[in-house]
């Protein structure tokens, strides 16, 4: 049998407690207390740090109001109706930057969204396994890639590309064409709205990709077996299992990557032409909301201008932050779904 | 047994369809980004050279390199990861740890989620209204304070992420030896999460070194040599941006080279990343 050692310090055994008891509790308290100040001062660090990010949040807000100010006095709500857009005369309208963000990031989301749910279905249920995980890590890769590559790519490589091998047959084939000639017509620049478009779609599919992949992840290996298991085919198991089972998340991910799209600066920038006009043919130059805050705000020179850009950001931070809010919410009612 | 040919056939067909349809979706994918880094690579590589990292940025049609831009970059960079990190560490903790399912923690988890996917030109926006319009010049400073708010959301959601993998029993165990709260905090689940916040911090380098549109009108640029923080900076992204919608070759040519350092620097963080987050797992 084991016997705890006796550790107690050699001496009296009957130790005057009048005595050692006081002092000993003053001791301990004040390592309590002092451990306690320590408690105290790391939690309201930790959250002094969480209200800071509120605070970064409530002065972009704050900022922004307070620059388009005197833009929103001069204008009123006329700004978000008027097209002209001529710094010399003073004359700001933001119809013509809505127009190009809108139409951008509707093609990048009509090109990327079938592509990227096509990519994530294929890592997911076709793909080999030797190959899933070096597809899956190259995806991931290239959703970081900054958005400056896609732009300097988008303005030498492909904008030359599609001028000389899409647009002008399209042109060509087009014309006289009722509907489809006035959309794709006029001169073949290379650069314009179209392409802008098209570069942007590029840089959303891998992060698409990257979400719907994780989603259709989360489909319990049970549903999809069972499907499986009464004679489904792999594009009814999809459909009618995997796709309904994951349906929020993948709209989620989706209105994220639209979220990006129309923020997405640097992309956009380089090919979309800088032109402030709405032309019927989407192949035209055209401007979106941040191409123009990226070309034009260190040039402006008078107080309106700088106000109407800062105001073109409020903006764009409105639509952006509606589809985000949109998009969480989105993403939150799928994880509650799933009881985590 | 009877089988619907008809149907079966149909079945077959659709599925069949399918299959080449996303199969094609894939290739179709793969081909634009392989095309992209080709390019990239293609271009970049014969602009390489150790020029770019003696020199400044030239005038067009003077030979120079990437000099003041690399150190502008990397300088901001440093900054804005040594001012984000705690406080997005710190914030990140408080939702993990204290507030879990708190109001505050709701409406602060939000708000960062927002801030995370948040238009960058507009945190230099904000940034300019800030800091360069009341100090009245650009500044390498507004550029580090841009980056900041980058940052710390990236910090604050994968810390976060990080310390809710961290086993209860962990926490329960300590507070059960008589350690108070921030002890276990500092002791137990910041070491147990450190990998992976230490990834957050790799990932959200990546992030911000070819981040362009918050500095273009925070720390502007510079075409020379400065090491001035108080003064308007050079930044690869900035540089790039400027030389590439140039009309002169020479500058051409520094933009790719300046494009391809960019990309290389964020893969290899990401990996960097990635790596650390599988040892820990495995």
């Amino acid at each position: 049998m084991w016997i705890a050692p006796d550790l107690r310090p050699p001496g009296p055994l009957l130790t005057d407690i009048s005595l050692s008891q006081p002092a000993d509790l003053t001791d301990r308290s004040q390592g309590t207390r002092r451990a306690g100040a320590g408690d105290t001062r790391f939690r309201l660090l930790a959250l002094s740090a969480a209200i800071l990010v509120l605070l970064i949040f409530a002065g972009v807000i704050g900022a922004l109001i307070h620059g388009s100010m005197p833009a929103f006095k001069a204008y009123g709500f006329g700004f978000l109706t008027e097209e002209a857009w001529r710094p010399s005369r003073e004359i700001f309208g933001a119809v013509g930057p809505i127009y190009g963000t809108l139409v951008t990031s509707a093609i990048a989301m009509i090109i990327a969204l079938p592509v990227g749910i096509g990519i994530a279905i294929f890592l997911t249920e076709l793909c080999p396994r030797f190959l899933r995980r070096p597809i899956g890590i190259a995806i991931e890769l290239l959703a970081g890639i900054p958005s400056i590559i896609y732009g300097i790519w988008g303005l030498f490589v492909f904008a030359p590309f599609f001028q000389a091998y899409v647009q002008e047959p399209v042109i060509m084939a087009l014309d006289g064409v009722p509907v489809l000639g006035t959309l794709f017509g006029g001169v073949p620049y290379g650069i314009g709205i179209f392409t802008a478009g098209l570069i942007l779609s590029i840089m959303i599919l891998p992060f698409i990709a990257a979400v719907t992949r994780d989603v259709l992840e989360t489909v319990p290996s049970v549903l999809k077996e069972a499907a499986y298991g009464v004679g489904a085919t792999n594009w009814e198991v999809i459909r009618k299992v995997a796709l309904p089972y994951s349906r929020a998340g993948v709209v989620g991910g989706a209105m994220l990557a639209l979220g990006r799209a129309l923020g997405e600066t640097m992309a956009v920038t380089f090919v979309i032409g800088n032109a402030h006009r709405i032309d019927p043919s989407l192949f035209a130059p055209g401007t979106s909301i941040s191409a123009s805050i990226a070309n034009e705000f260190t040039e402006a020179t008078s107080e309106l201008y700088v106000s109407s850009l800062v105001e073109l950001g409020l903006l764009l931070f409105v639509i952006t932050f509606i589809v985000l809010a949109c998009a969480q919410l989105m993403l939150r009612s799928m994880e509650k779904g799933q009881g985590k | 047994m009877v089988i619907n040919q008809g149907l079966y056939f149909r079945r077959r067909l659709a599925n069949t369809t399918f299959i080449v349809l996303s199969l094609s979706a894939a290739v179709f994918g793969l081909i634009w980004l392989t095309f992209i880094l080709w390019e990239l690579l293609a271009n970049g590589v014969a602009a390489l050279g150790p020029h770019l990292f003696r020199e400044s940025t030239p005038p067009p049609g003077t030979p120079g390199g990437l000099a003041n831009a690399i150190f502008g970059s990397v300088v901001m960079s440093l900054g804005a990861v040594l001012l984000g990190t705690p406080i997005g560490i710190f914030a990140g903790t408080y939702l993990a740890e204290y507030a879990r399912y708190g109001k505050l923690a709701f409406v602060v988890r939000f708000v960062n989620d927002i801030l995370l996917s948040a238009p960058s030109i507009v945190i230099g926006l904000f940034i300019y209204q800030l800091m360069v319009a009341p100090m009245g010049h650009f500044s390498g400073y507004a550029g580090i304070a841009a980056l900041t708010v980058i940052v710390i959301p990236v910090v604050v959601r994968t810390t976060e992420n990080m310390l809710l993998l961290v086993p209860n029993s962990l926490r329960e165990a300590a507070s059960a030896l008589g350690a108070p709260q921030s002890f276990v905090i500092k002791l137990v689940t910041w070491k147990a999460a450190r990998a992976g916040m230490i990834t957050g911090v790799l990932l959200a380098v990546a992030r911000i070194s070819g981040e362009t549109a918050p500095l273009l009108f925070t720390a502007l640029n510079n075409q020379f040599w400065s090491t001035d923080l108080n003064a308007p900076m050079a930044s690869l992204p900035a540089v790039i941006f400027k030389y590439a919608l140039s009309p002169y070759e020479d500058w051409h040519d520094l933009a790719w080279a300046g494009a391809l350092l960019v990309t290389a620097t964020v893969l290899t963080l990401s990996i960097a990343a990635r790596m650390l987050s599988n040892q820990k797992r495995t």
